[in-house]
């Protein structure tokens, strides 16, 4: 069968904002569909909400709306494009409900659009738990004892048969979202109240525990005609209990026989037929008992996930663009495997010869109130992957490529208890603590009754415990080939070696250098070499050939961001990819070097060679050994490669754009600090404090309140507005350890202050600024979390002309060829700068696609030579249109975890709504972020004393939006000083009934909180935790609030706009 | 103990043993399947051969009682490149490394078997000899040219079985192995040129009284025994020498009774007819090559063991092509187009791979329910 010709033109929906579950893999995705079905003459249409993917870069679709991702948007969007199809399987979870829920609306039916990639029914079955386990018993194959409840009566009862611990999980959700395991019947109650909640269907399944068990994936991609392979199998390290997205995971699989796997490869293929997945990509999830072999189903997306972008990377088979092309009628024998050079069809399975491993990566430090043992909903914000020859490299770089200051398997703890009760109920760092358990003598066994981690994997590990030991023996003056070469093999960094060994990582680079000892790079072909491959898809690893055959071209290496981080995420690797894509247009053959499997710049299509390898400096250093490049650009994969500057610029690596010198001039407080003083800008008054008693001096100099925070962070790590010296004592005793090479910076925090971001690009001579945006939320909250408008909404003209010529001076003043970053906060007439960042910053993808110029692409080529003027970038383009980026929060999947905005940066992504006016767009960025504005009802206001005169517009816009007022005693006060009604209501302190009785009972449906100092926030945190997960729509900035009043005054019908139409209209 | 692989183009690799001291010299060929190292090392067809297997960790299941596909290891020597710590399984029994040495196997580990691999690519699958303990290399580089090649060599008879006996066991099933089978409606008489257990398994399943008879036996005499079927097995080296097969094997062409064939059973099916046969560069070995079916068109993966192959171009009129491989486009299947004869030339008994072709299988039983009716 050949491609469809009854279908032109064709409908993606993406995956929005990046969030807990749901990240850069359906970028990936959705990017690897739209280019396969232009390539075949389709029409794309593509709606996503997030600008800070690559997928709506304009060229990618015929047609791209950055609008949110809601059925009656995308209905609007159907109705103007008129689409033939809709592939729904592209963007994760919220796509295929967004197409659901356009079915069951009729809007399919009314403008006669297919559902293509998977059929409503076949959603249906994969995601009902009740109709996939009937489906499972039809076919033969076992699944978990488990029953259905609708509510919690029904859930006491039908638990009582499956006992505990019991499984929880809801119907219709994506990472796990809103189950658990329920050890006892509170536990149990909680969950399930949680869980009906977050499932759409309000649909429960309780299943037996399956606890220790082993569990696998295996991904599946079929096609018309029943054609069915293999991708990859995966085995987690982890077994049941611990969410596949938090386990770390091994392929291929390691502990199978080929008679277990076979009985496991036919059964994912049934699952395939029977879920009725006619064409596409799909995972299947089992568990196999240890003891005997037994298999249970476990679950199984009818889509492409997250799992098979790390499918796809493991092995080099790129399942979402074959997943695409199966969809408009190909069969797998029709397609070619590009690896291979179209040697071999793509109707095969890839065979293996390296091991992958990967690791999640979590961010418990930014929640931490939150309970940071893993269960059955994902918890983890990003991942690894690394690949290796054996199990011990490929996890010891995972190790590494982690970033979380551990270059190996390092020392957690030696306390026995904490190391057995870690082993027992996992946390984030549980393998750190096998390696301890080991270390502190507990047998494998033991490790494995506590763990139930497979022995295979636990015995790999005591190895390298053993090794260790032997490399605390090694010394620098007698170290020789045979030791070193051996114990690289097994994976450990230079940097573990010479902390084992007490020396410095350099003296055993230097000694490895100087015995000419590599690493090789093998190539990652998909069929274990039996064909030749010119695809430069490469590893290292310590063996005896090298494949990676450098060329003699000019060539730049892009360093990536590798895992994504709350603070360091996809906008990061939008950057690299865009530079990746910009020079080699411009002829230079490019190389990127990143290890986080989710993203695009790890497709091996993007830049001319793909090094999947950890961003450290010893990796990096052995491929510009290797490849000898022109340039290298760390400016744009975030704080990661930022942090290699230093090492890499002091052995003489080309680094292009901003020299690592004037970076640093921008980082370092007192060399910065000069700059501005030269330049005659002005900073809010700043100190730099190296011991807790200088702190506290300093900041009765500048006076509270203040802005605290360690040196050099990314996120806002650590950031805190302290009130007075109590707070200030606090803050030095618990969040930070300050000393002179990590000092702490002390700001004077600047009351009501707008702040503003500037993106700008230099070539060296001119500046040109890429957008001014106005943040939202004032000053205070860190720049990552706030709402931002471009153009300014409110800023004066005046200043706004002010702040370009401040931001052309820092620029010339810190030498930056490139991308450069500015904040800023005005307090009326007064500016001033907070920071400057010379590298791509995390607004720069919002501000390409707002402004239609790609900033990230133009600044790749200033630092490589060319001028802003040669690239036509010449001037600010001002768009007619309103661009509002809002940004998206993980507090849902944190219970415990107090909701409220600050210093530092806790969202995981982004979204982007566009409209005539600022309020048009600021109501399609909420919506965007799956926050509902109401129409009127009850709104209950509490703020603080010093914005009871703020609040005074608030509630008169709400009163005339039709809003009934209830508040707070000090607030009901001041608003009926001021003539409105307002009807009182006790805090959660004050007796009940209270404010949360209400919440809970549905009477409230919109709420501004205002709180500052640690007790209030205190007090107030039951308002904010049940607003959120009562689905209240509640604002906790007296702006945010202030312009969700202005989005709720829109009385207009939303417009949906493409990019494209849109980019005509501002050029 | 150190061990070293030589190839007779002088090529070295260094590693370590993992069998018993000694050297042994056979053909190098690769493997890519990711599972069934015992299927593998215990498979006839191996006979001569040093089999390199691409992936990796090779022992991580063990050895279990369950899994051999034969009573032996008859692969002449294992080239791989981790033998991990621990072997971990519920079936398994003793490790691959305790098992190499109960049955006299030379192996070697700790080898770049990446390299190894596009050697035998680029180059061709050739003679190699694997030393482990003290040796001399000059010696073994001598072993390596020495060894003579399985072109025009004739394993099957080396490996038959030297008399007839009956097959009674069935598929093995997870938590009850395998399947003692007592009802039987098709006398099927099974050439053995070196066949493996799962075939014969495949067959009992479906009811068939399996009489297995040494690659020699007349075709009068296995006519004497009134089968419903004959089924020609697989099988190490070269099918050409193998006369008296092609010999018998024409006569029981006799437009009657229902004749299947596996991988060297195809390839003499073949050569019965008149087509001819080759030696690949390195043949087809793993558990991941497409196969077309050129009736239905639809594409399976299948599991592939052979070095040598029925040359498509060379099929006389009474033989069609039923398949093909999609990786090379090579013949994979053939079918009489004048008697109830076919044959495929990868392993639809899988063991190790997929089981997806096991519908050839349920072929051969049509066809003999159909001979039977007229």
């Amino acid at each position: 069968m050949a491609k469809r010709k009854d279908i032109k033109s064709i409908l993606i929906i993406g995956a929005g904002p990046i969030i807990i579950g749901q990240a850069c893999e359906f970028d990936y995705s959705g990017a690897q569909a739209c280019k396969a079905l232009k390539e075949e003459g389709y029409r794309v249409i593509l709606v996503n909400s997030n600008p800070a993917t690559i997928m709506t870069d304009p060229e990618l679709a015929d047609a791209t709306y950055i609008e949110p991702i809601q059925w009656q948007v995308v209905s609007r969007i159907i109705e103007k494009e008129k689409p033939d199809a809709i592939l729904p399987t592209m963007g994760g979870q919220t796509a295929l409900n967004c197409a659901l829920d356009l079915d069951k609306h009729g809007v399919l039916k009314k403008f006669n659009v297919e559902l293509i990639g998977a059929s409503k029914e076949s959603i249906d079955k994969a995601e009902d738990r009740q109709k996939f386990k009937e489906a499972m018993d039809r076919i033969g194959l076992a699944s978990a004892r488990s029953v259905i409840a609708h509510s919690i009566e029904e859930a006491i009862q039908v638990q009582a048969g499956i006992g505990y611990p019991s499984i929880i999980r809801p119907s219709f959700t994506m990472g796990g979202s809103g189950g658990g395991i329920a050890y006892n019947r509170e536990e149990f109650l909680e969950i399930c109240e949680r869980g009906l909640d977050a499932s759409p269907t309000n649909e429960l399944l309780i299943e037996e525990s399956l606890l220790g068990w082993k569990e696998y994936e295996m991904e599946v991609v079929r096609d018309s005609k029943d054609n069915c392979i293999i991708i990859c199998s995966i085995e987690n390290l982890d077994p049941m209990g611990v969410h596949t997205g938090d386990s770390i995971t091994v392929a291929p699989a390691q502990t199978l026989t080929d008679k277990e796997y076979q009985i496991m490869r036919t059964a994912s293929i049934n699952v395939l037929r029977e879920i009725g997945v006619d064409t596409g990509g799909s995972n299947v999830q089992f568990s196999i008992n240890p003891e005997d072999g037994r298999m249970v189903v476990i679950e199984m997306n009818p889509r492409v996930s997250r799992s098979s972008a790390l499918a796809s990377k493991a092995t080099g088979f790129p399942i979402a663009k074959i997943a695409a092309k199966l969809a408009v009628g190909f069969t797998l024998d029709e397609l070619k495997n590009d690896i291979t050079g179209g040697q071999t069809p793509a109707s095969f399975e890839p065979t293996i010869d390296y091991v992958v491993t990967k690791i999640p990566r979590f961010a418990f430090e930014k929640f931490p109130q939150s309970d940071s043992r893993l269960t059955t909903q994902m918890k983890s914000v990003g991942e690894v992957m690394s690949i290796g020859r054996t199990f011990q490299e490929s996890f010891q770089k995972a190790l590494r490529g982690l970033e979380t200051d551990a270059d190996g398997l390092v020392e957690y703890s030696n306390n026995i208890d904490e190391i057995i009760k870690e082993l027992r109920e996992p946390g984030p760092n549980r393998i750190w603590y096998v390696g301890d358990a080991l270390r502190c003598g507990l047998s494998i066994d033991d490790v494995f009754q506590h763990s139930k981690i497979d022995l295979w994997f636990l015995y790999q590990i005591n190895d390298l415990i053993q090794t260790e030991q032997e490399i605390k023996r090694f010394s620098i003056s007698s170290l020789n080939t045979e030791q070193i070469f051996d114990v690289k093999r097994k994976g450990f960094s230079d940097s573990r070696i010479a902390n084992l060994m007490g020396c410095t990582e350099e003296e055993i680079r230097n000694y490895r250098h100087s015995i000419n000892m590599h690493p090789v790079y093998k190539r990652v072909d998909t069929c274990a070499a039996e064909f030749e491959t010119k695809t430069a898809y490469l590893y290292s690893t310590y063996e005896e050939t090298c494949e990676s055959d450098p060329s003699n071209n000019k060539k730049v290496i892009i360093i990536g961001g590798g895992p994504n981080r709350i603070g360091q995420g996809i906008e990061f690797d939008y950057c690299c990819v865009h530079a990746s894509l910009a020079l080699r247009e411009s002829g230079f053959e490019t190389i990127m070097i990143n290890c986080n499997p989710e993203t695009v710049s790890t497709d091996y299509d993007i830049s001319n060679r793909l090094y999947f390898d950890p961003v450290t400096l010893e990796d990096v250093l052995e491929i510009v050994h290797k490849e000898k490049p022109w340039g290298v650009i760390v400016q744009y994969g975030g704080q990661t490669p930022l942090k290699l500057a230093k090492g890499l610029a002091k052995q003489n690596v080309p680094i292009i754009g901003t020299l690592p010198d004037d970076i640093d001039a921008a980082e370092d407080r007192e060399r910065f600090q000069k700059i501005l003083v030269d330049l005659g800008l002005r900073q809010p008054p700043n100190k730099t404090a190296r011991t807790p008693e200088e702190a506290i001096m300093l900041a009765e100099d500048i006076g509270y309140p203040l802005v605290v925070r360690p040196s050099y962070v990314l996120g806002g790590r650590a950031m805190e507005i302290v009130h007075e010296q109590s707070d200030l004592e606090r803050y030095m005793r618990e969040a930070v350890k300050v000393s002179n090479d990590s000092p702490v910076l002390l700001d004077r925090f600047l009351n009501d202050a707008l702040e503003i971001d500037v993106d700008a690009i230099s070539d060296g001579v001119d500046i040109v600024i890429g957008g001014i945006m106005e943040h939202i939320e004032q000053a205070g909250v860190h720049s990552g979390d706030s709402a931002c408008s471009l153009p300014p909404y409110s800023l004066s003209n005046e200043v706004q002309q002010e702040i370009v010529l401040q931001t052309k001076k820092m620029a010339k003043a810190l030498n930056v060829i490139g991308l450069m970053n500015v904040q800023f906060a005005v307090q009326g007439k007064n500016i001033f700068v907070l920071e400057v960042n010379p590298r791509a910053s995390r607004t720069v993808p919002f501000v390409s696609k707002a402004i239609g110029r790609p900033l990230a692409m133009i600044a790749a080529n200033c630092m490589a030579g060319k001028t802003l003027a040669q690239q036509n970038m010449t001037k600010e383009i001002t768009p007619p249109f309103f661009s509002v980026k809002e940004a998206v929060f993980p507090f849902i999947k944190f219970p415990g975890v107090d909701p409220i905005l600050g210093p530092e940066m806790k969202s995981t992504g982004e979204v982007m709504g566009v409209g005539k006016t600022f309020a048009e767009a600021f109501i399609k960025s909420q919506l965007g972020s799956s926050v509902t504005l109401p129409k009127g009802g009850k709104a209950f206001l509490s703020v603080r004393k010093e914005d009871h005169l703020k609040v005074l517009d608030i509630a008169t816009s709400l009163i005339n939006l039709g809003f009934k007022l209830v508040a707070t005693k000090g607030t009901a006060g001041a608003i009926k000083n001021h003539g409105l009604k307002v009807e009182a209501v006790n805090k959660v302190a004050e007796g009940r009934p209270h404010v949360v009785d209400m919440i809970k009972n549905d009477e409230i449906d919109f709420i501004v909180n205002i709180t500052e100092d640690k007790r209030a926030i205190a007090d107030s945190y039951e308002i904010r935790r049940n607003a959120l997960q009562n689905k209240v729509t509640y604002y906790t900035t007296i702006a945010g609030a202030r312009a969700a009043c202005v989005g709720m005054n829109y009385g207009e019908e939303l417009n949906v706009a493409s990019l494209q139409y849109l980019h005509k209209t501002s050029s | 103990m150190p061990a070293i692989l030589v190839l007779a183009d002088g090529t070295k690799f260094r590693g370590y043993s993992i069998g018993i001291e000694g050297n042994a010299s056979g053909e190098v060929v690769f493997n890519t399947a990711m599972t069934g190292y015992q299927e593998i090392l215990t498979d006839p067809s191996y006979t001569e051969q040093l089999v390199t297997l691409t992936y990796p960790h090779i022992g991580n299941t063990g050895i279990n009682s369950e899994d051999s596909e034969s009573h032996k290891i008859f692969a002449k020597g294992l080239i791989i490149r981790d033998l991990p710590i621990i072997e971990s399984n519920f079936r398994s029994s003793c490790s691959l490394s305790d098992f190499l040495v109960s049955e006299k196997i030379i192996a070697i580990a700790g080898i770049d078997t990446r390299q190894l691999t596009k050697h035998i690519r680029m180059h061709g699958a050739q003679p190699g000899c694997i030393a482990a303990g003290i040796f001399d290399e000059k010696d073994i580089a001598r072993n390596a040219n020495e060894f003579p090649g399985l072109s025009g060599m004739d394993l099957a008879k080396v490996v038959t079985t030297d008399k007839e006996y009956l097959f009674n066991e069935g598929e093995w099933v997870l938590g009850s192995g395998f399947e003692s089978i007592k009802n039987t409606s098709y006398n099927v008489v099974a050439y053995d040129y070196g066949v493996k257990k799962n075939i014969l398994r495949m067959l009992a399943s479906r009811g068939c009284r399996v009489n297995v008879v040494p690659a020699n036996m007349p075709a009068n005499e296995v006519l004497a025994l009134k089968p419903d079927g004959i089924f020609l097995s697989n099988g190490p080296g070269d099918p050409e020498p193998c006369d008296y097969a092609i010999k018998n094997i024409q006569t029981l062409i006799n437009g009657k009774i229902p004749i299947f064939g596996i991988c060297l059973g195809h390839q003499l099916l073949g050569l019965a007819s008149h087509a001819k046969t080759h030696k690949m560069k390195f043949g087809h070995h793993g558990a991941n090559h497409p196969v077309q079916d050129l009736e239905t068109g639809k594409v399976f993966i299948t599991s592939q063991n052979h070095g040598f192959a029925v040359d498509e171009k060379t099929l006389p009129a009474n033989l069609k092509a039923t398949h093909r491989s999609l990786f090379d486009g090579s013949l994979q299947g053939i079918s009489r187009t004048d008697s109830p004869a076919y044959s495929f030339q990868g392993h639809p008994e899988a063991s190790p791979g997929p089981t997806e072709m096991s519908y050839l299988f349920d072929k051969f039983i049509n066809m003999m329910i159909k001979a039977k009716k007229k």
